[in-house]
């Protein structure tokens, strides 16, 4: 388990006070100007070198991501754009963020965009986290106050304004770039790339999106050293990780762990273990509703790290553990996420919009037992089509869930359908 | 966008911002780029409906629109774009519970129940008296304290049908429900406390 020295939350449940001046007893906003003053070069290698990939669920390379944004200043300023669209069924670790370690996230994008040269960035959160923002909007007024940003931030002579513009209920506006369509005042649809957003992003300038937690653990990266954050986890799988347990566990609750912690241990040390005990569990879905499911004997062994959930044809995603017991209707289960995703397709590219909605009616018959067994080959087939085939990750998304469900619990799809049959009602075409 | 159909609504014919809330526009506008004034237009909508009874008339959107300098239908085109613009009147408390997976998963069918049994509506519907709105949600990312609800702005965690349906009734009763965790949880904590975080001198150990 995770040593206490070495977590970076220490006021995640929000059990200590939430201002500036507490914050500042448990770290922040200390020597922030001693770490400008390194250069903006060297920071980026400290963050490149503690090995963090991104927390928003692709697990891209921070650091990596960072060192894109153009090096030598031109009229285009630059922006950092922080992604707390959060969304993603069973996430809700940035919401713990902004309102218990606001501070954490302001002195992480101060040093971030000062290494990517931005004097501005702009920090997206969904509307419907309004206590959330009220919350981040305090800590931000307190940190101006102080002169932590603004004209003159931490003395170090860089400019840096924090701004908080509040989404207004579309999952889609998590994809980097419909937030930033969204951003300019526009319904939230996913650009095509290239030009990606290091070149051509926010307003036309080099901009960078990244997700709350990335930014809100670099301070605390770069205050205790690259080496410090590369040590906890494993190689390719470093650092620590806030993890979201939800579902069919005695006592649901985030909690910042170790990467690579067996799924196992993190239920059963922080989570009260699965209802009824760790044979009731029936399947888990480790990474948020995106990812594949992952069934019980998969269960038993797996780590949760990017590279381990891959292994298992699944993902880390944003680390959201749903955990579902043997009392679950599997395919009613998968069924809700695909409703999901047909609601939240923007409808841009045809396969996703019309693939979501057909998805979506063809699992509500599965779940009835309404179908004959070649129509689960055909949606397999659909599943495929619409993956890959959009212009962002929302087509995936709702396609792997689904073929996650057939790879696994087919048995069960057909067991249904053959039950319904035999019961004497017929198969609707 | 939530509510009734909007072809049947009775569009006023005028919106005006007040004198606070325009000034809180202009600050909104300053946000931004010069140039780049657009970007303030999902923050001005939801001004004007927080102003307007919790929905956007057509002529509060075209207030905003004449205030960014923005072809009307762009305008329209973000309103009927976002679930949280509101194109017709919605209940003085709109209830949006959350029957996503992590919240189904725990019970938020008996939720759903309990609302429509204590409400005497469907998803969709305004009671008689204007005072309630019921919706069905996606994840509104509370998911470790499933299941769940937001009435207005606030967040009603770890019910049951019982808490559920308290909550109803003291706002029916014109009280205030306490929001976040309804079995005192004080925010994403396993019930009973920490499993971490202990030994910390920092206030959150105790």
């Amino acid at each position: 388990m995770l040593k206490d020295k070495d977590r970076i939350f220490t006021n995640i449940y929000g059990l200590g006070d939430t201002s500036l001046k507490a914050a500042k007893t448990r770290g922040d906003w200390s020597r922030t100007k001693a770490i400008m003053a390194k250069g903006r070069e060297k920071i980026i290698a400290e963050i490149k070198d503690s090995g963090l990939r991104g927390r928003g669920g692709a697990g891209f390379g921070t650091g990596m991501k960072w060192s894109f944004m153009p090096k030598e200043p031109s009229v285009r300023p630059h922006y950092l754009v922080i992604n707390a669209d959060e969304g993603e069924p069973g996430t809700c670790k940035d919401r713990e963020i902004l309102r218990n370690e606001p501070h954490k996230l302001i002195e992480g994008a101060l040093l971030a965009s000062f290494a990517m040269g931005a004097n501005t960035a702009y920090c997206y959160v969904r509307g419907e986290f309004f206590r959330e923002t009220e919350a981040l909007q305090r800590a931000v007024d307190e940190a101006y106050a102080a002169g932590l940003i603004g004209e003159d931030a931490c003395k170090s002579g860089y400019k840096f304004d924090f701004y908080i513009h509040r989404g207004m209920g579309a999952y889609i506006c998590g994809e980097e770039s419909a937030l930033i369509e969204s951003l300019e005042g526009k319904k939230g649809q996913p650009r095509m790339k290239p030009p990606f957003p290091a070149n051509c992003g926010l307003y036309g300038c080099p901009t960078t999106v990244n997700n709350v937690e990335s930014i809100a653990v670099a301070s605390t990266i770069l205050r205790r050293g690259a080496a410090w954050f590369a040590g906890i986890g494993k190689p390719n799988n470093t650092g620590t990780k806030l993890f979201n347990i939800s579902g069919h566990v005695n006592n649901p609750c985030t909690v910042e762990e170790e990467m690579g912690v067996p799924l196992k241990e993190l239920i059963e040390k922080h989570a009260g273990g699965v209802r009824g005990g760790w044979d009731n569990l029936k399947a888990v879905i480790p990474g948020g509703s995106s990812v594949p499911v992952v069934p019980k004997s998969q269960c038993n062994t797996l780590c949760m790290d990017f590279d381990s959930c891959r292994e298992v044809r699944s993902g880390l995603g944003t680390a959201a553990v749903i955990v579902m017991d043997q009392s679950t209707d599997i395919v009613a289960a998968i069924a809700r996420l695909s409703r999901f995703y047909m609601h939240e397709s923007c409808g841009q590219c045809t396969p996703c919009r019309e693939g979501t909605g057909w998805m979506s009616r063809m699992m509500q018959r599965l779940v009835q037992g309404n179908a004959s067994v070649a129509e689960i080959d055909l949606l397999e087939e659909v599943t495929r089509q619409v993956e890959g085939h959009t212009i962002c990750a929302l087509g995936d998304a709702a396609a792997w869930p689904i073929q996650g469900l057939i790879r696994h619990f087919r048995p069960e799809i057909e067991q249904r359908i053959a039950d319904r049959q035999s019961s004497g009602e017929t198969a609707a075409a | 966008m939530s509510g009734q159909s909007n072809s049947t609504v009775i569009q006023p014919d005028d919106f005006a911002f007040t004198a606070e809330n325009a000034e809180a526009a202009l600050a909104v506008i300053a946000m931004y780029p010069e140039g780049w004034q657009e970007s303030a237009v999902m923050p001005l909508l939801d001004l004007a409906q927080r102003q307007h009874d919790g929905w956007l008339s057509r002529a509060a959107m075209d207030t905003v629109a004449g205030m960014l300098g923005m072809a009307p239908i762009r305008v329209y085109e973000v309103a009927t774009f976002y679930t949280m613009y509101n194109l017709a009147p919605v209940g003085k408390n709109h209830v949006q519970v959350c029957t996503n997976l992590p919240c189904w998963l725990r019970g938020s069918d008996a939720i759903v129940g309990a609302c429509k049994k204590s409400l005497g509506v469907t998803f969709g519907e305004t009671t008689e008296d204007g005072q309630f709105t019921l919706s069905e949600a996606e994840c509104l990312g509370a998911c470790v304290n499933a299941p769940m609800m937001q009435i207005g702005d606030d967040y009603f965690e770890d019910l049951d049908a019982d808490s559920a349906q308290a909550i109803l009734e003291k706002l029916k009763a014109g009280q205030t429900p306490k929001p976040g965790s309804q079995i005192g949880r004080h925010t994403s904590e396993p019930v009973g406390g920490p499993t971490c975080l202990k030994d910390l001198d920092n206030g959150v150990g105790k």
